[in-house]
This record gives structure tokens, C-alpha cells and sequence, in this order.
């Protein structure tokens, strides 16, 4: 492990041990009350599933141009990023919707693509997991397919659903908000380069393991 | 020990079936929360509590997993490792 | 590299899967039938009293579609890959990308074939006036095939030597197919509308047009680098 893994990994602890702590000092949205406080892990969250998502596409292109394993290796790391932090985004929402909209589910523009983004990276896991040898370059095409269609499935949604509900996001947050916030979207992102880490360092011993395995049968 | 499995068999599905002949509540259109009687008002406090307990435990189950993968890599490496001076010897 | 030319390498491979489809037609004939039954099945799934539910026969075109579409593709892989065809295709000193296109027109041919069967009997049985406007229809059909084909062409080709292949192709294919499944629905939809509103119905065609354009030229591009070994 690199030397600034365990100070990275103490300070995201703490970060993220602290968060709740900030997040319980932020003051009361005027109209959704507690339950909006929601929002301060279901954005990030959101943030950091859409990070995975484009870094695993620019490391799927790398790696078909270039063929060089480390792209494949991280492009399969951010794929289980960008389908875990996709799962935590598609689970805090719909228990903040039942609050502020009434019911779980909506199948309003951003909801429906971010689920058809999140089961394309579901189907690449499933690819590179089950799809036997070679399913590395497979998965690469499907992951660039996967980002090139994110604004085809934008447009394509926003117009389908014809009614929006009406949609909270504060892009102008007074400080007291702002703050919180920052500070989670900073801890998540300490915590997915620490597991970018952990995950390819992971790739990598499997591939030496791999390369004994082939030395040993010589 | 045939006839418990039978009944526990015939029990399950009156059960399954009692709730697949039962009728839902008909909702046509989704109501502004405001507007839905204070019967039908979830309360804020179990679904925030849910949210960032799911959360904090999905980051636990996802550390664990990577952990459990990093061990089994490492058992491998020096299972072989083993294997490899076991052969320099002979 | 390449001794013969793009189209002219196009039009060899297409001939050859018309040749070897006409002399069998067990594609052909087997897609229009799961096509069919795939109708009865949406027909005991949603009408009731003897009436389809009001605007399902374009969501249920196009489900077909698609079912029938994956279906095709793995089909007509699976010959190349028992008669190791496309390995030899690959080796020809052909350009990869005109195999590509070659496969794309024939897969596309065979899905219009199958919706000149389903189009009027969708309209008989789910009383959607879907030949109101031919030319318009004709439009988003073509387009939206074209869209399905050109990534289900590259994903069946590139799974051709995968493990699971049967399941993977929808699993991977379907998600990334919304797009065109969203705009195929609505586009049909909106020429069924008794009040017609060309802006709609050109606006999703547009996107079809875009679609088709990025993602034949995206899988031109990535072909040739998933495909070599």
C-alpha cells in the first residue's frame, strides 16, 4: 500500500465519523424539515456514483486504444465504485421521495436515467464476471457505449416523462447548508480514491498471482 | 416427517395466495404531501435514520468484501510461494 | 491492408448471408414466429373485456421488437460461430469495419421483414392505427432498427467466443438500447395521436437519426480493437 494510504484512510474515518455531527447542526429546509437532511449523503453519493461512472469509461477507451492492463484494472475498480455508490444514491432517494413527494418511486427524467446508467454498470460487472477470457475488451466497449449514451438516455427520459415533479436541488446554498455538504462530498471523495486504491492494488496482486500460476506450470 | 412438509407446503401457499387475491388500496396519482391525510404521512425520523444507516453499512459490507478478496489473494500467493521453494529443493 | 473494397466487401457479405438464409430461412422463419407469440402473450397479459389497454400497441410493437431483435442476433451468431465463419471473415484481408457493416445491413433487413409481418397485426389486435401515417412510421422504424442493430451487432459479434453468451447479449444490451426503445415508443406513439403534432413526432425522430449516427460510427471505431485477439 502506498505511504499516504493510512493517513488518507484516518482522516476519511474521521471525516465521515464527524459528518452526522455537522449534518445535525445544519439548519431545517423551510419545507421538507428533517427528512431533507437526507440530501447531505444522497448527493454526494450521487457525485461520486457519476465520478465512477466517467472514470470508468475514460479508462475503458485507454485501454482499448492503448491495451495496457492498468487501465482495465482501474476501469473494473470504478465499475464496482459506480455501481456501489450508484446503489446508495437509487436507496437514500426514494426514502427521502416517500417523505417530501409522497411515495417511493417516481419516474421522473433524472431517477430513470441514473437506474439505466447504474444497470449498465451492473451489466459490465456481470460481464467481466461471468463472460470467461477475453470479457476485458467486451466490458471496455460496453463501458464506452455505457458514457457515450448517458446524454442519449438524458434527453430521451426528460422528454418520455412529460410530468416532473417538482425538483429540490439548491444550486445557490446559504453557508449554514453549503457547508455540510461540502464536507460530505469531500469525505465520500477521500473514501472512493481510498477504495480506487484498495481495489486496483487488489487487481494487481491477482494479475501477479495469475503470472506465478503460469511461471509455476513451465 | 412427509406429512409436516405437506402441511408447512399447503400453508405457504394459502398464504401467498390470501395475499395475492387481496386488494391493494387504490392510489391513481401521487398526492402532494401536504395534502395526504396525516394517516398516510410517513414520519421523517426512521427514514432518515434508514438512509444513512443503509449507507454506512453498505461502505462496512463493501470493506469487508474488498478485505475478505485481499486475504484470499494473499493465502494463494503464499500457498505458492511455498510450493515454489518446496521445488528449488528438489 | 485491405485488397478489396469497403463496399464492395459489404455487398459480398451481405450476399452471402441472403444466400445462406434463403436457402434454409430458419432465422427468418423462426424470429417471425417468436415474434408472433411474443404478441399472444402481451395479448393475455393486458386486454381485458376483449379491449387492449388505450396506446399499448406501440409500447407492445416495440417490446416485440426487441425481444424478437436479441433474439435474431444470437441466432444468426451462433451460425458464424459453429461454422467458425467469422474468424475467417476477421483473417480476410478484408477491412474489419466493412464486416461490421456487412452484418449490421443484414440483421437490419431481416428485423424490417419481421415488422412488415408485425405492424399490421399489432393493428388487428390492439387496435392501434399504426398505418395512419406510413411514411412517418416507415421513418422511425428504420431508424430505431438501425439504432438496435448497430449495437446489438457489435455486442453479439463481440460475444460470439464469451462464456453465457445467451444471457449476456440482453443483459448488456438492453440498458444501452433504452434510448432508442424510449424514442422508437414515443415517436409511434405520437403518430397515433388523432391530433398529429409533426414537431413530436420530429423531434424523436432527430434523436433516432443522432443515435444512429453516434453509436454506428462509436462501434465502426471500436470494432476492429474488441475483435482482434
Amino acid at each position: 500500500m502506498p505511504k499516504w494510504f493510512t493517513p488518507l484512510a484516518l482522516l476519511c474515518g474521521a471525516m465521515l465519523a464527524a459528518s452526522p455531527l455537522i449534518i445535525a447542526n445544519a439548519p431545517y429546509e423551510s419545507q421538507m424539515g428533517l427528512v431533507q437532511k437526507i440530501f447531505y449523503y444522497h448527493m454526494p453519493s450521487a457525485w461520486m456514483f457519476l465520478l465512477g461512472a466517467i472514470v470508468c469509461g475514460v479508462a475503458s477507451a485507454r485501454f482499448l486504444a492503448t491495451g495496457a492492463e492498468r487501465h482495465d484494472r482501474t476501469a473494473l475498480a470504478a465499475a464496482e465504485l459506480t455501481v456501489l455508490f450508484g446503489l446508495l444514491t437509487l436507496v437514500t432517494g426514494p426514502l427521502w421521495a416517500r417523505r417530501a413527494w409522497g411515495t417511493f418511486w417516481v419516474w421522473d427524467a433524472r431517477v430513470t436515467s441514473s437506474l439505466v446508467g447504474w444497470m449498465i454498470s451492473c451489466a459490465y460487472l456481470i460481464l467481466r464476471k461471468y463472460g470467461g477470457p477475453g470479457s476485458e475488451r467486451l466490458g471496455a466497449a460496453v463501458a464506452l457505449f455505457g458514457m457515450a449514451n448517458v446524454p442519449f438516455i438524458y434527453l430521451s427520459v426528460n422528454y418520455w416523462r412529460t410530468i416532473h415533479p417538482p425538483t429540490s436541488v439548491v444550486p445557490t446554498l446559504k453557508f449554514s447548508m453549503g457547508f455540510p455538504l461540502m464536507f460530505c462530498v469531500t469525505a465520500f471523495l477521500l473514501f472512493f480514491i481510498l477504495l480506487m486504491a484498495m481495489r486496483t492494488r487488489l487487481e494487481e496482486s491477482r494479475a501477479r498471482l495469475d503470472a506465478l500460476y503460469l511461471a509455476l506450470d513451465e | 416427517m412427509t406429512t409436516l412438509r405437506r402441511v408447512a407446503f399447503t400453508l405457504l401457499l394459502t398464504s401467498v395466495a390470501r395475499f395475492a387475491l387481496a386488494q391493494p388500496p387504490r392510489q391513481d396519482e401521487f398526492v402532494p404531501i401536504s395534502e395526504l391525510p396525516p394517516t398516510e404521512q410517513m414520519p421523517a425520523a426512521p427514514l432518515v435514520v434508514g438512509a444513512y444507516v443503509f449507507v454506512l453499512l453498505v461502505f462496512f459490507v463493501y470493506m469487508l468484501s474488498v478485505a475478505k478478496r485481499v486475504g484470499a489473494v494473499q493465502r494463494d500467493m503464499h500457498a505458492l510461494e511455498a510450493e515454489l521453494k518446496g521445488r528449488k529443493k528438489a | 491492408m485491405s485488397t478489396q473494397g469497403f463496399g464492395a466487401t459489404v455487398l459480398r457479405i451481405v450476399r452471402k448471408d441472403l444466400t445462406v438464409e434463403v436457402r434454409s430461412r430458419e432465422v427468418a422463419y423462426t424470429t417471425l414466429f417468436f415474434a408472433v407469440s411474443c404478441l399472444l402473450v402481451f395479448a393475455f397479459a393486458l386486454v381485458r373485456e376483449g379491449r387492449a389497454p388505450e396506446g399499448a400497441g406501440e409500447g407492445i410493437l416495440w417490446a416485440t421488437l426487441t425481444f424478437a431483435g436479441t433474439l435474431a442476433l444470437g441466432r444468426t451468431f451462433e451460425r458464424e460461430r459453429q461454422s467458425e465463419t467469422l474468424r475467417a471473415l476477421l483473417l480476410a484481408p478484408v477491412p474489419r469495419a466493412a464486416v461490421y457493416v456487412g452484418k449490421l445491413v443484414g440483421i437490419v433487413g431481416l428485423l424490417l421483414a419481421v415488422e412488415v409481418v408485425l405492424v399490421p397485426l399489432v393493428t388487428l389486435f390492439f387496435g392501434a392505427p399504426l398505418l395512419k401515417r406510413p411514411l412517418w412510421l416507415a421513418g422511425i422504424l428504420v431508424t430505431g432498427t438501425i439504432g438496435f442493430a448497430a449495437v446489438g451487432t457489435l455486442f453479439a459479434a463481440m460475444l460470439v467466443r464469451a462464456r453465457s453468451r445467451d444471457v449476456l447479449l440482453p443483459v448488456l444490451l438492453y440498458p444501452v438500447v433504452v434510448p432508442v426503445l424510449i424514442a422508437g415508443v414515443r415517436g409511434t406513439s405520437a403518430l397515433v395521436d388523432p391530433v398529429f403534432d409533426v414537431a413530436i413526432a420530429r423531434f424523436w425522430l432527430a434523436l433516432l437519426f443522432a443515435f444512429d449516427a453516434v453509436f454506428v460510427t462509436l462501434a465502426l471505431w471500436t470494432f476492429e480493437p474488441v475483435m482482434s485477439d
